[in-house]
């Protein structure tokens, strides 16, 4: 019998032996290897002139130009800038997006607000009426080494302003499932939140994200993200970063502004049916959030929030393909539900008298849809939105110090909407969308009844979506 | 505390014994290579096939299960050529896996090994959804399959050195065996030589070339467009001066435009397996290249 110390001798050992001997044999391997990719190298150049000159002796005179493949090199695996050699040579894969469209709606989109809600401050609303230049989005990327891809994605705004909508590097060799992201990026969480605006199925975005995240949340920052080595498709995520974006502000101290986890799971119900299910909680703070309203004389009036955001999010997609084909026929159905509490400070006319007094929410909201792709080119839509204002304390006004009219944008609402869209899409790299909405965001009696026209072209690299 | 070593011992042990054992797992993009991988690899390989020959694989969502399968996979087989790029990339990506990423062992693709043809001379999207590196639809000529053959048994036995004899000598018997049907098949379908066929779309170019037949038309205007109507007009006007003998479509196309033209330019239309599995007698790859000149034969009859 081996004593203790023995074999703790032989345990150390062997962990510092097993790679060793692991590169012996992975050396032997490679050189192995290097060998057979040189032979096969010369035989599948060999096979290529045989093959040429079979195909010049036998292919009619006429026909040569058309027939005789332009010769090329073999190489034997693909270069790493990108799929197959797809980029010419180290130049990064560029696309490019152009959206705009036509608005009409029945109300005066300036009065647009989602009642109830503390404004977001982000791209929300129907935006201005008639003809418009959306977005657009130019992205660039690459892989920076064996280690590290990048990708950029600038956004062109209508106002002529040039936005970094996402800049970010991406891990490539971590082990074990994981990856690492860095910079600005749209946050991890829910379904819709990573997803870029020429890819959505309706014009906007739900009314939950408007007024949860005033459009899609993103930080700069990090994110870790672990897949388990499982046939159940398992994503676990955790991202942390400065909180510059609503719900969260940047607060100037070190190190970070709260953090995300999120987890997804999904896989096949059958052959046609997949799915993909996750749930999510933001933990954010939030200095001096300020927003402008207009008081019940039509002043501007600026208020402010200072206290903790904890979000909940949870999301669902299933999609049935019963011919396989995606652009044949397919139902899509999606749904997310987030909620939403707030406790802290609520800061009266910010610039002006500064009354605070303590605060607190808590407010949710939904969203259901349906896009079915009823034949090739052409897709339908509908959509449900509800949100619920819930409950609010505000120390101001339940002592008595201000009416509730102080805060216009609290006052109890109970925004819903309803949209319908119909879409076109001519090749894989165009689409053209009427979208009919009966928006009663505003919360009260004003129902703006919107119509929409847009247009989305792609060019350049050929592009690659997620689920 | 010596408990504690002792069992430590134990599992490592286990672990490196382990992957001795544990069979390579390749995902396959189509059922083709699938089918190709478990001839090279026999019981050595655990083989996942992403799509089925039902489906365009130009057009496949980054499922979820496709990820999670990407997530363990030591070795990925593609058609390249950008036939897999609106969701592969993305499987790659999303998978975390360092082992499958392009450019290392762990990453193949057919088409790096082939001559393609009908490379554009343009770069230019009006003329479709194009490929710049040539038309990807590339396992319809069994020839095609025997130089991919080659590179994936380099490919598995770079990857898997334990077993690279076994490997090569499967290799070397499945060659045999596929030279063998090529003759077979050749002289079956010498009568195809020289036929006049409607296709769907260019994906059946390789298999013309191989046999000689003779592609008069696409009834998809330009790669990746369904046709019009007014398109199907001039397509009839055009094809009855000189009629095809088929309309040939593949398991996963749509039938509606090709049963249209077939009454009205009085050609039978011909649904091939265009892949394993695409009919069910396309077991495997002998079957499918059997199927499809049989069902050839069959029309012409």
């Amino acid at each position: 019998m081996m004593s203790c110390k023995a074999l703790a001798a032989l345990l150390a050992l062997a962990g510092m032996t097993l790679p060793v001997l692991g590169h012996a044999a992975d050396d032997v391997a490679s050189l192995r290897a290097e060998l057979q990719a040189l032979k096969n190298d010369y035989k599948t150049r060999v096979d290529a002139l045989e093959q040429r000159i079979t195909q010049l002796e036998s292919a009619p005179v006429g026909a040569l130009a058309e027939a005789t493949p332009e010769p090329q090199p073999m190489p034997a695996q693909a270069p790493s800038g990108g799929m197959g050699g797809t980029g010419t040579a180290f130049n990064p894969a560029v696309s490019l997006i152009l959206a705009g469209g036509y608005t009409h709606t029945s109300q005066d989109p300036q009065t647009w607000q989602i009642g109830g809600f503390i404004p977001s401050g982000g791209e929300v609303g129907p935006g201005e009426r008639s003809f418009n230049l959306g977005e657009s989005e130019l992205t660039l990327s690459a892989n920076v080494d064996p280690y590290f891809s990048a990708q950029m994605t600038a956004a062109f705004t209508p106002e002529n302003e040039v936005e970094v909508e996402e800049a970010f590097f991406r891990t490539l060799a971590l082990p074990s499932g994981f990856t690492a992201k860095g910079g600005r990026f749209f946050s991890g969480f829910g379904y819709l939140n990573e997803v870029h605006a020429h890819a959505w199925d309706f014009v906007d975005q739900p009314l939950a994200y408007q007024a949860f995240f005033g459009g899609q949340f993103k930080q700069e920052g990090v994110q870790v993200k672990w897949l388990a080595p499982t046939e159940l498709f398992v994503e676990l995520g955790a991202e942390t970063g400065n909180g510059s974006e609503f719900p969260a502000t940047r607060r100037n101290r070190n190190g970070f502004n709260g953090a995300t986890l999120f987890a997804h799971v999904g896989g096949d119900v059958s052959d046609a049916t997949s799915w993909r299910a996750g749930a999510a909680y933001l933990d954010q703070r939030a200095d001096d959030r300020a927003f402008e309203t207009v008081d019940e004389f039509g002043l501007p009036l600026t208020n402010a929030f200072t206290g903790k955001s904890r979000t909940w999010v949870v999301d669902a997609v299933l999609k049935w393909t019963p011919l396989g084909d995606p652009n044949r026929r397919q139902l899509k159905l999606q749904g997310e539900y987030m909620q939403r509490d707030e406790t802290g400070l609520l800061a009266f006319d910010a610039e002006g008298s500064d009354l605070a007094g303590d605060y607190r929410s808590s407010q949710s909201g939904w969203y259901v849809q349906g896009v079915y792709q009823f034949l090739p080119r052409w897709r339908a839509g509908l959509r449900y939105d509800s949100l619920d204002d819930g409950s609010k304390r505000i120390a101001l006004v339940d002592s008595g110090e201000l009416p509730l009219s102080a805060f216009p944008a609290l006052l109890p609402a109970d925004p819903d909407r309803i949209s319908i869209m119909l879409d076109w899409n001519p090749s894989e790299f165009s689409r053209l969308r009427a979208q009919w909405d009966w928006d009663d965001a505003r919360g009260n009696d004003d129902r703006d009844r919107a119509f929409r026209l847009q247009y989305i072209y792609g060019i350049g690299a050929h592009g690659a979506h997620k689920y | 505390m010596c408990r504690f070593i002792r069992s430590t011992l134990a599992v490592l042990i286990l672990a490196a014994a382990l992957p001795a054992h544990a069979a390579l797992k390749v995902l396959a993009t189509t059922s083709d290579w699938g089918a190709l991988v478990k001839e090279i690899g026999g019981d050595q390989v655990n083989v996942y096939v992403a799509t089925s020959a039902l489906q365009d694989v130009h057009r496949v969502d980054a499922k979820p299960s496709l990820v999670a399968r990407a997530r363990t996979a030591d070795l990925v087989v593609a058609t390249g050529a950008e036939l897999e790029i609106g969701w592969l990339p993305v499987l790659i990506q999303e998978s975390g896996n360092s082992r499958i990423q392009p450019g290392g062992p762990g990453y193949f693709e057919a088409a790096s090994v082939l001559t393609l043809v009908e490379k554009p001379e343009r770069f230019d999207r009006s003329l479709g959804d194009i490929h710049p590196q040539g038309n990807p639809h590339v396992q319809l000529d069994p020839r095609n399959i025997a130089r991919v053959a080659k590179a994936l048994t380099e490919r598995l036995s770079q990857l898997d050195g334990a077993h690279a004899q076994e490997y090569q000598q499967r290799a070397k018997d499945f060659d045999t065996r596929w030279q063998a049907a090529i003759q077979r098949w050749e002289s079956e379908a010498a009568r195809l030589k020289g036929v006049p066929v409607v296709v769907m779309h260019r994906d059946q170019t390789y298999l013309c070339s191989w046999l000689g037949l003779n592609q008069v038309a696409a009834i998809e205007p330009k790669p990746g467009m369904p046709p019009t109507a007014g398109y199907l007009g001039q397509l009839v006007t055009k094809l009855s001066a000189s009629p095809p003998r088929l309309i040939m479509l593949n398991a996963y196309n749509d039938p509606k435009a090709a049963n249209w033209l077939s009454d009205r330019v009085h050609a039978p239309t011909v649904v091939l397996p265009f892949s394993v599995g695409g009919t069910p007698e396309a077991k495997d790859l002998f079957g499918l290249f059997d199927d499809t000149i049989n069902r050839l034969l069959a029309v012409l009859k």
